[in-house]
This record gives C-alpha cells, structure tokens and sequence, in this order.
C-alpha cells in the first residue's frame, strides 16, 4: 500500500458504469504539459505494475488529470477499489506525442468502450479548431455507455450505438461510419480508439475509400520512455514503439493480426494475478465481517 | 603483526571470494558472492607490495588511491581506509562488485605478472560494505553557494556529479523518468550481482548527507524539457544514459517470445518480475531461451532466465539456456567473473554462431531460431578479426523464448527541444572529453549518454570532471 503522504493524490472519484470508474488525480507537473492524445503510466503501491491509461480530460489550472478506465485487469480492478483522498505511488506524463489538432474540414471521431474517454478531448479540440466533428460512440450494452452529453456537445452530430440494441442503434460504430463515407460526405480524416479488434475492423471500413485513419494503441507497456521495447507494434515498414512514436499511428500501416497476438502473451498472467486480486478483496471483506 | 618481508607477501595465495553454492544459487536471486571476512580481507590486504608507482592507480578510470586504503585498510584502520576510498569514489560498494577489475586495477597489479593480482575489487567491496552500515565517513556539505544545479537521470553519471556538486554546497535536484533511483544498477543490473539494498543505502546515505532532491516520475523531454530547467537553474548535467535496446534486424522480429534484454531485465530487477504474482508484473520464461550476444547485459539476461527456470519448476530446472555469440570466447566482453559464474551454473554457450532468422509457429509464438555458422577472419588494421558465415552451414535451435542483448544507444526523447544540443549520428551526446560541456551553454553530459554503453566506473569519472568544471564555472 501506499506510504502515507507520498504519491498522487485521488480527488475525485466517479462510477460511470459497473466496471467503469473516473478519477481526478492531482499531479500539477502533469496536468501542465498534457495535450490530447496523450497518456500517462500509473503505478499504485510498492509492489504495483506499471499501466498506461489515456488521458481523459486535464485542468491545467487544478492541477489534475482525469482518468477514465475499464476494470479489466488486477491493477484496474485495484485502482477501482481506491478512494477520495487515496494516493498512487507513481503518476508519470504526460507521454507520447500529442494529437495533431488542425482544421481539416470535416472530421469523424469514432469511440468504443472505455476508447469514449480518449476520444472525447480530441473531439472537444478538433470541434475548437473550426472542424466539422461528426461522432460515433458505442459499446456492448447500455451500461458500458457514458459521456454522451459530452460527445454531443464536443460534436457536430453524434451516433450513439449498442451491440445489443439496449440503447441507441443497434449496430456497431463500423456501421454508421461505412453509411457516412460511402454516402458520399467527404471526411478528411478519422479518429478511432477503443478495442484493438473495433480499431481493426474501423481501419478495414475506411480502407477501401482511402479516408486516412488515425488509431490509437493501448499495447503492454513498462517504462513508457522507449526503454524496454516492449510495446512495439509491427507496421508495414518495420516496429514502431507505441509509447515514444505513437500513441497514435495511421491505422492502415498497422499489422493488425500481429499486434493482436501480441496483446495476448500474458494473458494468463493477467488471469492469475486478477483472480489473486479478487481472493485477497473477498479475505479482506470476509475478515472485516468477523 | 610483524611487517611482512615483500617474499612473505608475495608467499601468500589470492584468497578466494566465498560464493552461493552453485546448484543452491541457480534457484535464487539472492547474491553469489558472499563477501570476505574481515579476516581474510586483512590476509588479502597483506599481499599488496605498496609499490612506489602503482600501476594499479593508472588502471582505475577515477584514479583510487589503491594502497593507500589497502594499507590502512590491513592495519585495521577502517576509518581511514573509507576515506581514501571516498576521495575518489563516491560508491566503492557498487564499484567493488561490478568493475571489470581484470582489464582495470588488477589487470596492472604487478603481482599478476608471476601469480595472481591483489583482489583489489573484492577489498573494494569490503570497504564499502563496511562504510555502508558504519557511516564512518559522511560527506560534508560546504556553506551553501545558492546555486541550484539539475541532474538529469540518476544512474552512476548522475549520482556522482550530484555529489560532487552537493559537497561544493550547490543545491542539487534530480530528475529521474524511472519511478526509483538509480539507473542500470536497479534496472538492469540483477540481485544476485548487485543487491538493490546496496545501491539504496549508498543512495539514501550519500542524499541524506547532502540534503540532494530526486525527483522521481519525471521525463524530461516530456514532464518537462531542458529549456524548462535552464529557466529554473544555473546549470545542467544530462547523464540520461543508454537505454534504448537494439533490435535484430532479422526476420520474426515481433513474435510471441521475442524481447530485449532490457525488458527482460526491467521485469525482473526493477519490477520484481521473479516474485510474481506477489509482485504484479508477471516475466514469461521458456522452457529453451537463446540469449543473443555475449555482454554483461547477456550474461545477466542469461542467469535470470536460468534461475526463473528453475524457480517456475519448482527446483530441478529441465529447461535450457544458450548464449548465442557470433565471435568466440576469447572475445566475449562481459566481466571475467559474470562468464565464469555462467559456465558453473549450467549456461550454454554457442559460440560463431548468428541468428538469421527467428522461427514462428501458426499462433504467431517463437518456435526456434535459424543461425549460422561462422568463422573469424585473419584480423583486420583495427586487429579485430571479423566474424564471416561459413557458407551452408545453417541449423535451427529449437527455442521459445528470444532475448536480444546486442546493445544500447541513447534515448532521444530528453532531447525534445534541444535541436541546438550536437550529437553524433550514432546519437551520443558531443561533450569535451575532460570537462564534460556540451555545445550548449550551461549543459554538461557524461557517462553512456555520451560514450555509448560502458561501464559503472567510467559513467562515475565522467560524472566527476563535469562537477568539477561546473563547480569551476558556478564559481566564476
Ligand atoms: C544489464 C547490464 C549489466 C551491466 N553490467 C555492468 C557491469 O558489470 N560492470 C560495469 O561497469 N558496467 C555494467 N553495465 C554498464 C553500466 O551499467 C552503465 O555503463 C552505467 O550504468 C552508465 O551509467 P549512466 O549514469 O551513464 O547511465 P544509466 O545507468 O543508464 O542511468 C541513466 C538514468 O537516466 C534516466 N533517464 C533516461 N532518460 C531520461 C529522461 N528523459 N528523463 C529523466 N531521466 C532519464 C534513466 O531512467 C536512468 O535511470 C551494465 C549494463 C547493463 C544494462
Ligand atoms: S513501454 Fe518500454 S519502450 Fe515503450
């Protein structure tokens, strides 16, 4: 656990959905350089693992970053459980190149999932440089859903759909994006962040109509500084790391198929370490009942 | 006890360092060497003939005033021997265990020439060692210049310019990207070699005399930039090191299995990886690893993935680890001892042997790696004799774990915005070979930043000449 009086302190906590949570955490230094597109590795106690997360929104005058994650993974499940006024030990950013941020005329932004978070201060800034933003949000069901107020004001016209039907269009984010391009309206460039597998199939739709398409990758990473390698990703002409060169790269190089086995290589590890996690949470319960 | 005649030194046998039992250590991370004894480290002490011009002294890149501290160090004079030490070298513990002592100090120990040198290194050890839990010696402060000085990163470069300047009475911070102190000696360099409790004490120690500032979770080049501090403070020492690993360039490069030694390293020594899942960040290891190249970085890489074996499979290691080098053994350049300590524990080592391809299966995961055969051609005007392939004579390890050791270059992000800061096109720092100053003014560099990877030691002394022209330039 965290040592009392060091490390980054929580603010402001928020539950979005079951399994996803804001959080507002202070550290000034941060918050002074962060842009949108940009991440920051978060490290929880003495014994924790290095994690990016995107930043989801900062206030440059607070001081604060807001984080958006999905509990997915011991560490998210762990920072989950944290509270106002905790601290994490290890708070560092902002990292990876900013959002390219100019007036390209029509502009879509497509967010799946947690990838809303991510997606909307690029909406909100490219909406502020005189673009014409059209946004797409989706997610497996109405619950995993949130923001849509924030998307719609950071848009021009907003989508909102479900794969399950429960609210909006039933459909995925592809669907109405495929309508759009191929109806004709001429899209400069598009934004898409979420699940590896949705940014795939985002990069298939826009392919065939030559709409560049920006994607951003949330791959395993340790340092976050270009130290280690670990989070490259094989595009056409050769690796890239994700943390130093990207996050976001044009999502037509990228070797999909590779990155995706990639992302897979400790996944058992992950499972042990979540199901330890949640053990030790339910001792812990069990204990403060006696 | 009687002065010894220099026959009766030269009489007595190097003493050997006591180790982990081979067997016992190939299934731990704790260290290997164990430390001499007062007693025999006053026995190892008694050998040094005090020559008149020591040899060893030119040997050491920051110049250790070696029979000094031998001397007091085998009369008994603790005390004294930390203060000799400490003159030239700020971290004799660290040094002690990881100088390459064979081409440096004991390489020009006269005794060499008809036995075996002093154990300069291990006598260095036991006067660290010693300091470490004695505090005998604190640094001392002078009156406060209200200067302020910035190092960036905190590894041997860092640390010893950060002391110099902080006994000069500059006030110093340290900005370090790395959630923890130190550089390579807790990221890369393992447990069993350099016990992390070491490099904190001679951290914390040498910081709480000085009243140095580290600021840890910084990067600079992105938290915030060199223009930035020089905004803030009159001088800065960039010794950011070497951290970004090379790639092979051959085919199978991004398969499952694949990684470089520093991601390797980083998992086990700065996260704990070996103690997962009590430590979150999990380290896979295969049942058949090749480790490519044959530096301290291999040999490292080489072990970890040896004793993570044999922790995974609960004592008796069935798995295998290759060094896969592509001159032969008389090249290799890591520490003598690293290579010795390898060979006894049970790595492999292929040697005029290089990787062509890397082998894939239908799930996208290392299933071997194709290499070639080679031989070392008549030697060149530099006198190295150059590895060639011998024609036709590819094979195929079977293998599911790759980890690629050939090498570092610099890490270009703490150069964001610093396009008027001259580098090399291999992307090292241009600073003066003596004061350390770079082509910016009030910029300093030293240590792997500028010469490329290299050594504990050399980082140190480049660390110290820039303090020292710093120092000469905050005082003008
Ligand atoms: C596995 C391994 C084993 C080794 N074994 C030996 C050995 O046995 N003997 C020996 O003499 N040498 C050995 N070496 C080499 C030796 O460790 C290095 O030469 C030495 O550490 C270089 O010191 P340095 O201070 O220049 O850089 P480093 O030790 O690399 O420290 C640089 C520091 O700067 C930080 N940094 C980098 N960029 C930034 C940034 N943008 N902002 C803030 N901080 C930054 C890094 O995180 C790091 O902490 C080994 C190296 C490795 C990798
Ligand atoms: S996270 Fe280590 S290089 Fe990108």
């Amino acid at each position: 656990m965290s040592e009392f009086g060091k490390g980054y302190r929580i603010l402001k906590k928020e539950i979005l959905s079951d399994v996803t949570k804001l959080m507002i955490i202070e550290a000034p230094q941060v918050a002074k350089k962060a842009q949108a597109g940009q991440f920051i590795i978060i490290k929880i106690d003495s014994k924790g693992e290095r994690i990016p997360l995107t930043i989801a929104d900062y206030d440059r005058e607070a001081g604060t970053i807001t984080l958006i994650f999905q509990e997915v993974g011991k560490s998210t499940i762990h920072l989950g459980t944290l509270n106002e006024g905790d601290t994490v030990d290890t708070f560092v950013g902002p990292l990876g190149h900013p959002t390219e941020i100019k007036n390209y005329g029509t502009v879509m932004c497509v967010g799946g999932g947690v990838g809303i978070a991510p997606i909307y201060p690029i909406a909100r800034a490219l909406k502020e440089a005189g673009n014409e933003v059209i946004s797409i949000i989706g997610a497996r069901n109405k619950s995993l859903l949130f923001w849509e107020d924030k998307m719609r004001a950071a848009s021009d016209e907003l989508i909102v759909c479900t794969d399950d039907g429960s609210y909006g269009r039933k459909c995925l984010v592809t669907d109405p994006l495929k309508e759009i391009i191929g109806g004709g309206k001429k899209v400069a460039q598009v934004w898409a962040i979420g699940p590896a597998i949705m940014m795939k199939f985002v990069t298939l739709a826009t392919r065939p109509l030559n709409v560049p398409t920006i994607v951003s990758l949330n791959t395993i990473m340790i340092d976050g500084t270009g130290m280690c390698g670990g989070c490259r990703v094989p595009l056409k002409e050769g690796a890239q790391f994700v943390c130093v060169d990207g996050p976001e790269f044009d999502g037509h190089a990228v070797e999909w198929d590779s990155l995706l086995g990639r992302l897979q290589f400790y996944r058992d590890e992950e499972k042990i370490a979540a199901d330890r996690f949640k053990h030790e949470c339910n001792l812990d319960k069990a204990m403060r009942r006696q | 006890m009687a002065e010894l005649t220099p026959k009766e030194r030269m009489a007595i046998g190097r003493h050997e360092m006591p180790v982990q039992d081979e067997k016992v250590r190939a299934g731990n991370f704790d260290e290997v060497a164990l430390g001499y004894s007062q007693e025999t480290a006053i026995r190892e002490a008694e050998r040094c003939l005090q020559c008149k011009k020591p040899q060893c002294v030119e040997g050491c890149p920051v110049g250790v005033r070696i029979p000094q501290f031998i001397k007091a160090l085998r009369e008994g004079k603790m005390a004294e021997a930390v203060k000799e030490m400490k003159a030239k070298n700020n971290l004799p513990a660290i040094c002690g265990r990881v100088c390459p002592q064979e081409s440096q100090c004991e390489g020009r120990c006269i005794l060499g020439k008809k036995s075996k040198p002093v154990a300069i290194g291990r006598l260095e050890r036991f006067v660290g060692d010693f300091e470490l839990t004695q505090r005998t010696c604190p640094l001392v402060r002078a009156k406060s210049t209200g200067k302020k000085v910035a190092i960036v990163g905190s590894g041997p470069a860092g640390l010893t310019c950060a002391v110099d300047m902080g006994r000069e009475g500059h006030s110093v911070t340290i900005f370090e990207s790395l959630h923890v102190a130190g550089g390579v000696l807790v990221y890369g360099i393992p447990e069993f070699r350099l016990p992390k409790r070491v490099v904190h004490a001679e951290i914390d120690y040498a910081m709480d005399c000085l009243g140095i500032e580290i600021k840890t979770d910084y990067v600079i080049g992105r938290t915030l930039t060199l223009k930035d501090i020089l905004e803030e403070f009159d001088a800065i020492f960039i010794g950011s090191g070497a951290g970004l690993p090379m790639f092979l360039r051959v085919p199978g490069i991004n398969l499952n299995g694949v990684m470089s030694a520093n991601e390797f390293l980083t998992r086990v020594n700065l996260m704990m990886g070996y103690l997962f899942p009590e430590y979150d960040t999990p380290v896979k290891i295969g049942k058949k690893v090749a480790v490519i190249g044959a530096g301290n970085v291999a040999m490292d890489a080489a072990r970890c993935s040896l004793r993570l074996q044999t922790m995974q499979s609960g004592g008796h290691n069935p798995g295998e680890v290759h060094i896969v080098y592509r001159r032969s053994r008389q090249e290799v350049p890591a520490r003598d001892e690293e290579v010795h300590h390898a060979e006894e524990e049970g790595i492999i080592f292929d040697f005029l042997t290089n990787p062509v391809e890397i082998l894939g299966d239908d799930k996208g995961a290392v299933r071997g790696m194709r290499c070639v055969k080679m031989q070392l051609a008549e030697p060149d005007a530099s006198g190295r004799r150059k590895p060639v392939p011998i024609e036709g004579s590819e094979f195929d390890m079977e293998l599911d774990t790759v980890i690629v050791a050939l090498g570092t270059s610099p890490n270009p992000l703490v150069f964001v915005d610093a396009a008027e800061l001259q580098r090399t096109k291999h992307g090292t720092v241009i600073a003066d070979p003596i004061t350390g100053k770079t082509t910016v003014d009030k910029v300093w560099a030293g240590g792997d930043v500028v010469t490329g990877a290299a050594t504990v030691i050399s980082a140190m002394g480049a660390g110290k000449r820039a303090a020292a022209d710093m120092h000469k330039f905050l005082s003008a």
